[in-house]
């Protein structure tokens, strides 16, 4: 009985601590939007964090996107071959890639490099009291070390999911057309003609804007709110990237399901 | 030591100041005042609320009782934009010096004529260089404060602090880990910044000896609250009995040695079948 009462308590406080946090969160994002104006117009800070989070994250995009749309083409190819229809390798490539997998797994890779990178550059700076000597020093570090980042990650999600997802494209032409030998003409006027600008393309952009607006969110949140110790700052990486995941792919289901309703 | 008080009005004071995190109650009024031109040293055990005193100064924490004035303000009820007014008009050294470690420390120098002033670069430059001779470290201006050993990234962080030439110098033990000849140094510096900016000075610190050669007033904390005060004269003279287990470094006296504990008759008890 007793044990049943102290699982119920622990549920409960987890529950109410859940809660808290999820408020707690909401408050910071909406000090992040009202310092942003300030950090915006000092544009050059946003621009430093467009060089960490996407240039520097541009290699593992790349490559990624490249091996991804390697196996797509190999695995669609297997398939289609079976309907012989290999031809409309080019729309099950731009499609999965725009749709899902470009967003998707970007998000995915954004938040293990990018999104953890921000976490420990705020998580340290708070360790090190460099928070509090800003504030000290009467320059906001909202305004000045948070807003800056959360706009530069997500300013480069959407360029980098975009990035993924041409590489996908170009991964699965090079299988399919170079070394398969699917024709060519086929493989790119299917793939014109499938996919849709503002249905597909668009819907894989918005999808990108929101995982960005959502990892870099909790990057910055789990960087600043992280306790200020070493233990403290890895505990809050590991946060960044698990939280991320799962938001991403729990996003991608809500949206998906808004999006493409297979009418 | 050369006192030059210009003007007694009183920079900083604290009348029964309180502050609790939760219920632990940290200050049980706190009543302080620092002058204009004077080196103040906040002196007590770890733990007793030094900091928390001189974070409730910068208006960082609230008092929860009681009143906290800078330059004749109350900062109980300040809006951040004025408290942020004010903060432009204190430097604050903190324990570790809490430089930026992606900036060299020119950078960190300039950083806050940066935020706050429109002056040209070579201006900038040249303050920086200024303070950084002040601090002997005009030649490190290109090093990382990885780089640094610990007494130089303090002079660095103190020259960061003086930077804007303020009113009022806060140290959070500025002689923390410091080898004795970069404490000396630290302590030497504290002294001569204050002087030639005619600023005040508050040190939270637990170092004795060297308080004792460079400031004009010191206040001991315990348990929250001030047990003596006094000169540094006056405080080498004291006969109380917590200035005197202080100043020498003595195990048994006011302080306890155990944390409150129950008696050790009830642990053997509890081993008992």
């Amino acid at each position: 009985m007793k044990g049943l009462l102290d699982m119920l308590r622990r549920i409960g406080a987890m529950t109410v601590d859940g809660v808290w946090r999820l408020g707690f969160a909401m408050r910071f994002f909406a000090a992040v939007l009202m310092y942003s104006g300030q950090s915006l117009r000092r544009l050059h800070l946003t621009v430093r964090e467009i060089y960490f989070s996407g240039v520097l994250s541009l290699l593992i995009i790349v490559v990624s996107g490249l091996f991804v749309g390697l196996v797509l083409g190999l695995q669609g190819y297997e398939t289609l071959q079976r309907y012989g229809s290999s031809e409309a390798l080019g729309v099950l490539v731009a499609l999965s890639l725009t749709r899902e997998l470009g967003p998707v797994v970007a998000g995915l890779l954004f938040a293990s490099r990018a999104g953890s990178a921000v976490t420990a550059e705020i998580g340290l700076m708070k360790a090190t009291e460099q928070l509090k000597a800003m504030d000290m020093m009467a320059v906001n570090p909202i305004a000045r070390v948070v807003a800056p980042r959360f706009w530069g990650g997500v300013i480069s999600m959407p360029l980098l999911a975009a990035m993924f997802s041409a590489m996908g494209v170009f991964g699965g032409w090079l299988i399919g057309v170079v070394v398969i030998g699917v024709d060519d003409g086929a493989f790119w006027s299917q793939m014109q003609a499938a996919v849709d600008f503002r249905y597909d393309v668009m819907n894989g952009v918005i999808k990108s804007v929101v995982f960005g607006i959502a990892v870099s969110l909790i990057a910055v949140f789990e960087g600043y709110d992280c306790s200020p110790t070493a233990e403290g700052v890895s505990r809050a990486i590991t946060r960044t990237v698990v939280t991320s995941a799962l938001a991403i792919l729990a996003l991608d289901f809500v949206l998906t399901s808004f999006m493409f309703r297979g009418q | 030591m050369s006192i030059s008080l210009v003007d007694h009005s009183p920079v900083v004071s604290l009348r029964d100041a309180r502050f609790a995190y939760g219920e632990r109650e940290v200050l049980r009024g706190i009543d302080l005042t620092v002058h204009r031109g004077q080196v103040v040293a906040i002196m007590g055990g770890s733990g007793c609320g030094k900091t928390t005193l001189l974070r409730l100064i910068g208006g960082q924490l609230r008092a929860s009782s009681g009143a906290v004035e800078v330059e004749g303000r109350e900062l109980a009820h300040m809006p951040r934009r004025e408290l942020y007014a004010l903060r432009r008009r204190m430097g604050m050294l903190f324990q570790f010096g809490a430089l930026f470690t992606d900036m060299t420390v020119f950078d960190n120098v300039a950083f806050p004529l940066r935020e706050h002033t429109d002056l040209p670069p070579g201006m900038v430059r040249d303050l920086v260089m200024m303070k950084l001779q002040a601090v002997g470290l005009r030649g490190a201006h290109a090093l990382k404060p990885a780089e640094l050993s610990g007494g130089m990234a303090r002079r660095v962080a103190l020259a960061r602090a003086v930077a804007l030439d303020p009113m009022l110098i806060m140290y959070d033990e500025p002689f923390a880990g410091l080898d004795p000849i970069s404490l000396g140094v630290v302590g030497q510096l504290i002294r001569r910044l204050n002087d030639a900016l005619g600023a005040s000075s508050i040190m939270v610190t637990h170092d004795v000896h060297e308080s004792l050669l460079i400031v004009d007033y010191i206040y001991f904390v315990s348990e929250g609250r001030i047990v003596a005060q006094g000169t540094p004269d006056e405080i080498r003279a004291s006969t109380d009995p917590f200035v005197h287990q202080f100043v020498n470094a003595e195990a048994d006296g006011p302080v306890a040695f155990h944390y409150p504990a129950p008696p050790i008759d009830s642990l053997l008890q509890e081993v008992r079948p």
